[in-house]
């Protein structure tokens, strides 16, 4: 059996290959990472997180077109599978089922604008 | 774009490249380009070609790693499968690999201890630092045409040898040419220790390690040098730098020095201390410096000198400063350089022959080859008749789809694995052995842990035993067609038991040999010791006072001693009871042959020797202190009778002229039992006993039978220090000192027994090999022999005859080999044995029995099988 549970990194990777749809590919996620957590991240990392994602089963990918600034070679497009998206979806749903049961956030003292 | 001008870093691309996995190249490739333009336009081209290498370092990651080590661990997967299944083999049959590994594991020990022995005989003296400079002066003397060589030298030579050729010589240093005992003392603390009187320069040339002082500590004439043994003793932990120490009770010495003791395999083992040759020399007549020859002389050549160039040199150096009269020996001098020293110094006729020494180096050297070679044999069989009943596995395995290749590597591994274990079970042997093996063999060797070429022989072996062990189940039966085998089992020729038998019947007739050759030496030293020596060895002390305190005190000691209640007597004479020193002519008796001149061995007693040493008389009388006329009377022994050929020999008159001592006539008063004072082999010597009233130089006490030696020996102690203070009481017991004597024929005793066990063993080892061969190819004969209705004995006299006619066989050949080797060794004692028939018979039958007792325990497994289990599988 695989580790099908997220880690933060890589709910985040996930969630990156979902908003770049056609444009998921390992140097372009790493970039979108960095300008959307500013936190510096390599690519070898990246590459690391979206292999093993794959061995669990939460992504799918496929070799792309090739392009000029690539010294025409091509590049891997990650896409998400459906188990990653109910991965992805159990994961938030635990968190959600988290927040209610705290508290503050019952009260209406903490706001995210979740109401 | 300025990207066409910039390129990523070639380096970091390279050894991106050499371990990436191929099929993730591309993209990686792409990103990081991507990367590094990207970089490149926004920031620096450093800042891009450092980003690139981060980059590159970032995806050294287990995933992205090309899987050249994912093939790597197939391999070791099969490896590990091929060792599993080696082990489960051993572990199947438990008794069989105990014996097989075991067999070898013991070869091995032998061969390592034998290898040990060797590696200490050959680096004898290594220990001394200018040991490829160092050589001994020898000298060779001519008599009636045949040269004799001897150490001896006079000691006008080394002053000669530094005058005249100092441009050959470093160091020239003269010793006295023999141990020196001494007593050494520290106040109360006294010691009788043996060491060497020689010139300054010695310890620098022999290259002494000093712990305190310095090699140059021999300059004055009352300083010494102590071992750090010896040192330890008389001044316990303190600095003995500078203490005072007395010798002999004599000098006063100051200790300029203390090194370490010299190993066992030195020359110079014996040595306790180191005195200057000046002190041993004070007061000497300068009259003898060209004819006492009583120096040993050492030198250490210069680096260029060749010692054969040297010898030549000097050969004739002495013949001028001799007197005339003296030279007509001719003496030829010769230098002696040190790595011979220890193998090469049995000189026959002026050239070194085969020493003793070497011809041990050789024996046990082939006899290491050879048990190395029988125990390699035996584990080949043993592993190659088993090795049989997997032809079904590799058949198998073929079938599967293994390779050749692969078999082979699987039979070699099994069996370097097996290799391997003997090689470790044979260090441990060793190690447990080697003390026993160093008493036996007297010496102090040890594990050469950290000599490479230890190691390398001890990996060399496994590589070639596995090579040879493994080389036939690998290479045969490897080669067979999996559908013949897995049809119809191994067909192979009973030819092939041939060479087998052969190795049988040698590994038996050596054994048994050997068997026969260690009762023969038992029973000689049996024989030996029960001779008669003609006086009575228990409770008798022997010792020698090295102190002039007690001169002119022996009737005070006797009277304190004989008060003690536990001396019976004592006595003093002028040699030890142990040898047969003090030899000489001259004698003149009624109706002697004129031409006639034996040497007697003659010596000096008080009156109280024959009551202390119990001499047995054979006619007239001991000497007697009341009869003044006794001290020109003498006692003879048998055999000196026998020479003289007097009938009646109470009374007679013999006249003895020697050379250094005025004419004088003497009457026999009686004759004593032959009494065995050199070794107990030879035949004895004739011997005239003088009384004597001067002081003798030793001391023999004999304690009352009553008494018990440790209630005595405190008491006899006592009373010595009572009259001596100076000297320690270090006394020896005469039977001990006897018994020594015997040493070197039980240390051959002892090892023929020890290679007899080991042959035995290693024989059965072979015996068990070709049975459970011979078992395993019959197998189907004994199952249907036993449907037809063959008994249990029937079908293991059928296994057995064979091997008991080998071993017949080998009793044939053993009892003559045994009969000529053994007739040769005995020949060399005077005093032996018969060797007797039944010695023999008792060899062979229990070689017989040993055998019969290990085909037994095949046959007896094949006999008593059920034959449905080796019938069903048709």
């Amino acid at each position: 059996m695989k580790e099908t549970r997220l880690g933060e990194f890589e709910e985040v990777i996930l969630l990156l290959v979902g908003i770049l749809g056609e444009e998921a590919y390992a140097f372009k996620i790493a970039e979108e990472f960095e300008s959307q957590t500013n936190r510096s991240v390599s690519i070898g990392a990246v590459h690391s997180t979206l292999n093993r994602l794959e061995d669990k089963g939460f992504l799918t990918s496929e070799m792309g077109k090739s392009s000029a600034e690539r010294g025409g070679r091509r590049k891997r497009i990650y896409t998400i599978t459906a188990s990653g998206e109910r991965a992805l979806e159990a994961s938030r749903d635990f968190k959600l089922s988290l927040w209610r049961q705290y508290p503050a956030f019952a009260t209406g003292k903490l706001d995210f604008g979740l109401k | 774009m300025k990207s066409n001008k910039h390129t990523p870093p070639k380096r970091a691309e390279r050894f991106l490249l050499w371990f990436l996995r191929r099929d993730l190249v591309e993209e990686v490739l792409g990103d990081l380009d991507e990367k590094f333009y990207q970089t490149l336009e926004e920031k620096s081209v450093f800042k891009a070609k450092l980003n690139y290498w981060y980059q590159v370092i970032n995806y050294l990651r287990p995933f992205a790693i090309t899987k050249s080590r994912s093939i790597n661990s197939n391999h070791y997967a099969m490896f590990r499968n091929y060792f599993k299944i080696g082990y489960r083999n051993l572990y199947k049959n438990k008794g069989y690999s105990f014996i097989n590994i075991g067999g070898l594991a013991i070869g091995l020990a032998v061969a390592m201890l034998i290898g040990l022995w060797l590696h200490d005989e050959l680096s004898y003296n290594k220990y001394h630092e200018n040991y490829e400079h160092i050589v001994k002066v020898l000298r060779n003397d001519a008599h009636r045409g045949k040269k004799f060589t001897s150490p001896s030298l006079v000691r006008g030579l080394g002053p000669l040898f530094r005058d005249e050729y100092g441009n050959h010589f470093k160091h020239v240093v003269m010793v006295r040419a023999r141990i020196e005992e001494r007593v050494i003392a520290n106040e109360d603390k006294m010691f009788t220790q043996a060491g060497y009187f020689m010139e300054p320069d010695g310890p620098e040339m022999f290259g002494l390690n000093m712990i305190y002082g310095t090699r140059d500590g021999l300059s004055d004439m009352n300083s010494i040098l102590l071992s750090k043994s010896v040192a330890d003793k008389l001044f316990g932990d303190t600095d003995p730098l500078n203490k005072v120490v007395k010798m002999d009770a004599r000098w006063d010495l100051k200790v300029t020095g203390v090194y370490e003791d010299l190993p066992l395999n030195s020359e110079l083992k014996d040595a306790t201390y180191f005195a200057p040759l000046k002190r041993f020399l004070e007061g000497w007549s300068y009259d003898d410096v060209w004819t006492n020859q009583h120096m040993y002389i050492y030198a250490q050549l210069n680096p260029e000198s060749d010692p054969k160039e040297v010898s030549s040199v000097i050969t004739d150096a002495m013949l001028d400063h001799i007197p005339r009269g003296t030279n007509n020996a001719q003496p030829e001098l010769f230098l002696h350089p040190m790595p011979k020293w220890h193998l090469y110094s049995a000189f026959e006729n002026g050239t070194a022959g085969m020493s003793d020494r070497l011809k041990f180096v050789w024996f046990y050297g082939i006899i290491g080859v050879f048990v190395l070679l029988l125990a390699c044999i035996n584990f080949m069989n043993l592993s190659t008749a088993r090795s049989e009943k997997r032809s079904k596995e590799v058949g198998i395995r073929k079938s599967v789809g293994s390779l050749r290749k692969q078999l082979i590597t699987q039979f070699l591994s099994e069996s370097f694995m097996v290799a391997m274990l003997s090689f470790v079970l044979a260090l441990f042997f060793v190690y447990i052995i080697l003390p026993w093996f160093n008493d036996l063999a007297g010496k102090d060797m040890n594990m050469l842990w950290t000599n490479p070429w230890f190691w390398l022989c001890g990996i060399g072996f496994i590589i070639v035993t596995a090579l040879l062990a493994g080389s036939y189940p690998a290479f045969y039966l490897s080669s067979f067609k999996p559908v013949k085998v897995l049809k119809s089992g191994m067909a192979v020729g009973r030819s092939a038991a041939t060479p087998r038998r052969i190795l049988v019947v040698f590994q038996f007739t050596i054994s048994i040999a050997l068997i026969t050759g260690t009762i023969i030496i038992q029973q000689q030293i049996e024989y030996v010791k029960n001779r008669p020596v003609g006086y009575s060895k228990e409770g008798l002390i022997m010792f020698r006072p090295r102190s002039p305190e007690y001169w002119g005190k022996y009737q005070t000691l006797r009277t304190e001693l004989k008060k003690t209640g536990v001396v019976k007597e004592m006595a003093e004479a002028n040699y030890p009871l142990t040898n047969t020193l003090g030899n000489n002519g001259g004698f003149e008796w009624e109706g002697k042959d004129p031409s006639f001149d034996p040497s007697f061995n003659t010596i000096y007693v008080t009156h109280e020797y024959g009551k202390t040493v119990g001499w047995e008389f054979v006619q007239g009388r001991d000497f007697s202190r009341d009869l003044q006329s006794d001290l020109s009377g003498i006692v003879i022994t048998e055999s000196a009778l026998k020479l003289m050929q007097l009938d009646d020999p109470i009374g007679k008159t013999i006249h003895w002229n020697p050379s250094w001592q005025e004419p004088a006539s003497f009457t026999i008063l009686g004759v004593v039992k032959d009494m065995v004072k050199g070794s107990p082999f030879k035949p004895v010597r004739p011997s005239i006993i003088f009384p004597s009233e001067r002081d003798l130089r030793w001391l023999f006490i004999r304690v009352n039978p009553q008494a018990s030696l440790s209630e005595a020996l405190p008491k006899i102690e006592a009373a010595f220090n009572r009259i001596v203070l100076s000297a320690p009481f270090d006394y020896q017991f005469v039977d001990e000192l006897y018994n020594a004597k015997f040493q070197e024929e039980e240390r051959i005793g002892s090892l023929a027994g020890f290679l007899a066990v080991l042959a035995i063993f290693i024989s059965c080892l072979g015996l068990l090999g070709l049975v459970s061969y011979v078992a395993e190819q019959r197998t189907k004969e004994i199952g249907i022999r036993k449907v037809l209705g063959a008994s249990v004995t029937g079908i293991w006299r059928l296994l057995t005859q064979d091997f008991v006619t080998l071993v017949i066989v080998s009793c044939l050949l053993a009892g003559p080999i045994a009969f000529y080797l053994l007739n040769n060794w005995l020949q060399k004692y005077d005093y032996r044995m018969e060797i007797s028939w039944w010695i023999f018979i008792l060899a062979g039958s229990g070689a017989l029995v040993i055998a019969l007792l290990t085909v037994s325990f095949q046959a007896v497994k094949s006999a008593t099988a059920n034959p449905v289990n080796s019938l069903r599988n048709e």
